[in-house]
């Protein structure tokens, strides 16, 4: 039972001060894993990482879920997530509620008008990054990959195309990457 | 109950095809909050999105609270937060307890490569549509530049870009399109 809170309390930590995304928790997760080697060690967490990255879902979520699951196996899964989203999860109900009273009002609106841009920004920056390490991989330049993108990113501006849901899109790409050598 | 079985039916099939990081949900969110059910609108979902990331924890999970929320309250905050984190819960638990070298497996490798090309078009694709709807004066345009240089090319601290942002649309300047400043001085 001690072993169980204290699992919470270190999840519900790293759910609460990890801003940003999902990459965010790990500093936390590199300290949880020095203090109790017991629960996962620093080598474990180089694993649960690259599982994480390629598995899907959020990876904050993916590696908090890993951990709980290597430590007290599934129940420790559940515990270690749902610990890791409850802080997020009162916070956007509490931030819901200043949405909802003030976005017309014109200072926020001022604020927003700003803000949208930097995030868009952010998402570029983030795309860029899944370009790169597609097209340019440790190994060197990869063509394949750069036509791969340049063919879905065509398809994709096409109107009748656009109606079809992106899941399509994922799972073919998947199908291409196993079938084709890119 | 129907609304929060659809917002968590929802959100578990953006949190099962979300590979990559939060960022790769957009084209998924897209489709499923704004086109297919019209909880939010475009500039809604975009700025969800931008207070997700300053906000404490994973930006997929706060998004889908917002979103449950607006919709259903907090009971459709839970069923949709519920929705995205279900996938990985069961996804990892078989992977962690079953197939230990997953991530080592040649097919994950291979599919993985192609998946990044068709997550990068997809999301340049969301990100262009949406700066045409959003980005419209100049210092819009500079701050998008700004902050995607930055990030991309110095390693700045995505969270430090929102709060630099926000100070500056607060205080600064106004950085709305000119043709509503026109509207509110008269």
């Amino acid at each position: 039972m001690n072993k169980i809170l204290l699992m919470c309390i270190n999840f519900f930590r790293t759910g609460l001060f990890a801003v940003g995304g999902g990459l965010a928790t790990l500093p936390f997760l590199h300290k949880i894993a020095e203090v109790h080697p017991d629960w996962f060690t620093v080598d474990d967490l180089t694993t649960m990482v690259a599982v994480a990255e390629s598995t899907p879902g959020p990876i904050g979520v993916n590696v908090a879920t890993y951990a709980g699951v290597k430590s007290l196996g599934i129940f420790g899964g559940i515990v270690t997530t749902l610990s890791l989203i409850l802080p997020s999860f009162l916070c956007i109900l509490i931030i819901y509620n200043f949405w909802q009273k003030y976005k017309e009002n014109d200072r926020v609106q001022k604020t927003f008008a700003a803000l949208r841009p930097a995030g868009l920004g952010l998402i570029l920056s983030a795309c860029f990054t899944v370009f790169m390490s597609a097209v340019f991989p440790e190994t060197g330049f990869n063509w394949h990959c750069l036509l791969l993108f340049a063919v879905f990113f065509i398809l994709l501006q096409l109107p009748k195309i656009k109606k079809i849901h992106p899941i399509f899109f994922i799972i073919l790409a998947a199908v291409i990457g196993i079938v084709i050598p890119l | 109950m129907k609304t929060l079985f659809k917002l968590f039916f929802a959100f578990f099939r953006i949190g099962l095809f979300t590979i990559g990081g939060g960022y790769a949900m957009l084209p998924l969110m897209e489709k499923e909050a704004v086109d297919n059910n019209h909880w939010v609108t475009k500039e809604e979902m975009l700025d969800i999105y931008t207070m997700s990331q300053c906000t404490p924890g994973v930006i997929a999970v706060n998004t889908a609270t917002f979103i449950g929320r607006k919709e259903k309250g907090v009971l459709g905050a839970a069923f949709a937060t519920l929705g995205v984190v279900a996938p990985s819960l069961i996804i990892i638990t078989l992977i962690a307890t079953l197939f230990k070298n997953y991530a080592e497996n040649p097919y994950v490798i291979k599919a993985l490569v192609g998946v990044r090309c068709a997550v990068a078009a997809l999301i340049l694709t969301s990100t262009y549509k949406l700066i045409i709807k959003a980005v419209k004066s100049p210092i819009q345009i500079g701050i998008l530049i700004a902050g995607f240089v930055t990030v991309a090319f110095l390693g700045s601290s995505p969270v430090a870009v929102i709060i630099v942002a926000g100070i500056l649309g607060l205080f600064v300047f106004d950085a709305r399109p000119k043709e509503k400043e026109v509207k509110n001085d008269e």
